[in-house]
């Protein structure tokens, strides 16, 4: 084995950023093996048994039913010590960030997480808030690796065909220390962010509750839903399910049209997967026109409502 | 309850970040320092659990050059208890498992019953360190805390997930716990607070440098990011803005 990609559990469907994982792992190269723990192990093996991949190998056990980190990192660094390979790679989600440190610790090998980019032997990470790049790198014979938001394409997956391992442990129950509730979702509403072709997306350059509506208005004008950054989120202007960034969404529509986002990188790794970016902010420099496609330099209430009458004229 | 809270000097958000001459790190002598975002809510949690059971014992830890007992300093003005001062030679340590296997020995026989942290340092964004502690020493881990509960011997976490979901975790104690910004109003030091600092106790601990081998990941070089997309920069006046925008609403991106 030289490549362990850790597949996650997101509410019952295999996450996105596990197959961006087996992407990076597939560009990386040799012979990879993908883990899936858990009550959906086997089916998760199902979705990608046509995945050029050498094996699929499954656990399920009481104590991994559902995810917990003393369970999660015990078996990937029992599977690792046994089978000893280069990478272990796994997107960089808050589970991962979660338990895999643990993993770090227990095999004694580096972790560089939050990948952006991977060139012979070096691995690039934003630092310094995204201002800068760092090229990493370990003379460690292992390596656990974790991949940003899409750094690779789930659509650009090689196919071909894999096997499938079953492996029983008899983990003792005594190893898990923390006792783990059922996720819950604190408001849901009935909006699907991640589905949706076109976001009109909010930023404190909205400056307060009483114009959101604009974002609304444009929004039913140009048949796309609305979303919004932390910030607008934490002040309590917007619903928190409409949030768009690591703790919120991901999304990757055919247009983004943000309004007053600056583009703090936690936002960023949420959406930066958009076809296009549309983005209107008063100050040349936010980091959000780095990704844009269209960079309007602007007061976004002075264009929004003269952008909202000339659509209706229309 | 003994409460360790590890803070991190970094960057401020406004500083310039002048990239030094062998292109590995900045150059520090430019840099204007400060308390890691995150970690001040860390600091401030443990400051609401020591006051809400009306005992116990919150201590500020740093590590890094002499420099960076301003934040211990900052913590104590806070309320903090004491601090550790973990002196470490320059270049300061990079990697999250090294930083974790040396603070570790250094605060091991202190035997505290929980360790924040905040959930990532501004500078590296690594957030490990903080789980990393909790396997070498021992304890109990969880990730992302945004709000806690705490009784004699568990703590209770709700835990951010993504998408707006949430867990409620139970961790027995000791634990380490790392801290989601935004789950309390951290306060400021008051007058009282600051003179009271400066007879706090700051004990220096030097670092046992041994954890450090090459197999520690390490920065090769730091570089300023390259956008490889063509960004079309629209500027002018209002409605020709507005024309221009509804040009790409319905010709590029044929959403109209």
């Amino acid at each position: 084995m030289d490549i362990l990609v850790v597949l996650e559990d997101n509410n019952g469907e295999l996450h996105r950023m596990s197959k961006e994982a087996i992407v990076g792992a597939q560009k990386i190269g040799g012979s990879i093996s993908a883990l899936a723990i858990g009550k959906n192990a086997v089916h998760f093996a199902d979705r990608i048994k046509d995945v050029d991949i050498k094996e699929v190998i499954t656990v399920n056990h009481e104590s991994v039913s559902s995810y917990n980190a003393d369970g999660y990192a015990t078996i990937v660094a029992d599977i690792a010590k046994n089978e000893s390979p280069k990478f272990i790679i796994a997107g960089h989600t808050y589970q991962t960030r979660d338990f895999m440190p643990r993993v770090s610790a227990k095999l004694d090998i580096p972790f560089i997480p939050d990948i952006i980019g991977i060139d012979d032997g070096k691995f690039f990470k934003q630092i310094l808030n995204a201002k800068l790049n760092a090229s990493m790198s370990s003379n460690s014979n292992q390596i656990i690796l974790s991949f940003q938001s899409s750094t690779f394409n789930e659509e650009l997956i090689s196919k071909g065909e894999c096997s499938y391992r079953n492996i029983e442990i008899d983990s003792d129950s005594s190893l898990t220390r923390s006792v783990s509730d059922e996720p819950f979702q604190e408001d849901s509403g009935d909006v699907d962010l991640e589905g949706a072709d076109i976001l009109v997306s909010v930023g404190r350059g909205i400056e307060k509750k009483e114009n959101v509506h604009l974002a609304f208005e444009l929004a039913d004008l140009i048949g796309a839903e609305v979303s919004a950054s932390r910030p607008v989120v934490d002040s309590e202007w917007i619903d928190s399910f409409r949030q768009v960034g690591s703790s919120g969404s991901n999304v990757s529509p055919k247009l983004y049209f943000s309004l007053g986002i600056s583009g703090a990188i936690q936002h960023v790794v949420g959406m930066k997967g958009s076809k296009k970016i549309l983005a209107i902010n008063k100050d040349s420099d936010a980091p959000i026109f780095e990704i844009a496609d269209y960079a309007v330099v602007g007061d976004v209430l002075e264009i929004i409502p003269k952008l909202i009458e000339a659509l209706k004229s229309k | 309850m003994k409460i360790a809270v590890l803070i991190k000097q970094v960057p401020g958000s406004e500083s310039r970040l002048p990239i030094n001459s062998t292109s590995t790190w900045i150059e520090e002598t430019s840099i204007t320092y400060t308390m890691n975002p995150p970690d001040n809510y860390a600091l401030e949690e443990a400051l609401i659990i020591r006051d809400k059971l009306g005992s116990g014992e919150v201590v500020v830890i740093s590590m890094g050059p002499e420099r960076v007992q301003k934040v211990i300093r900052e913590g104590l003005a806070k309320g903090a208890d004491r601090g550790i001062f973990l002196k470490e030679d320059e270049p300061s340590m990079v990697d999250p498992l090294c930083v974790a296997k040396a603070i570790s020995k250094a605060i091991e026989q202190e035997k505290f019953d929980l360790v924040f942290t905040g959930l990532q340092s501004d500078d590296m964004g690594m957030g490990q360190t903080g789980v990393l502690i909790g396997e070498i020493l021992g304890m109990s881990t969880a990730t992302l805390a945004v709000e806690t509960e705490i009784s004699e011997k568990t703590i209770k976490i709700k835990r951010e997930l993504e998408s707006g979901w949430f867990q409620w975790v139970s961790l027995p104690i000791p634990a380490s716990v790392s801290i989601q910004s935004g789950l309390n109003v951290p306060r400021y030091p008051s007058l009282k607070g600051i003179m009271g600092a400066k007879k706090k106790e700051i004990k220096t601990v030097n670092i046992d440098e041994s954890a450090v081998n090459s197999t520690c990941q390490k920065i090769e070089k730091i570089f300023v990011p390259q956008t490889s997309k063509q960004t079309e920069v629209i500027e002018g006046d209002v409605d020709t803005t507005v024309s221009k925008i509804i040009e790409i609403l319905k010709i590029d991106t044929k959403v109209i």
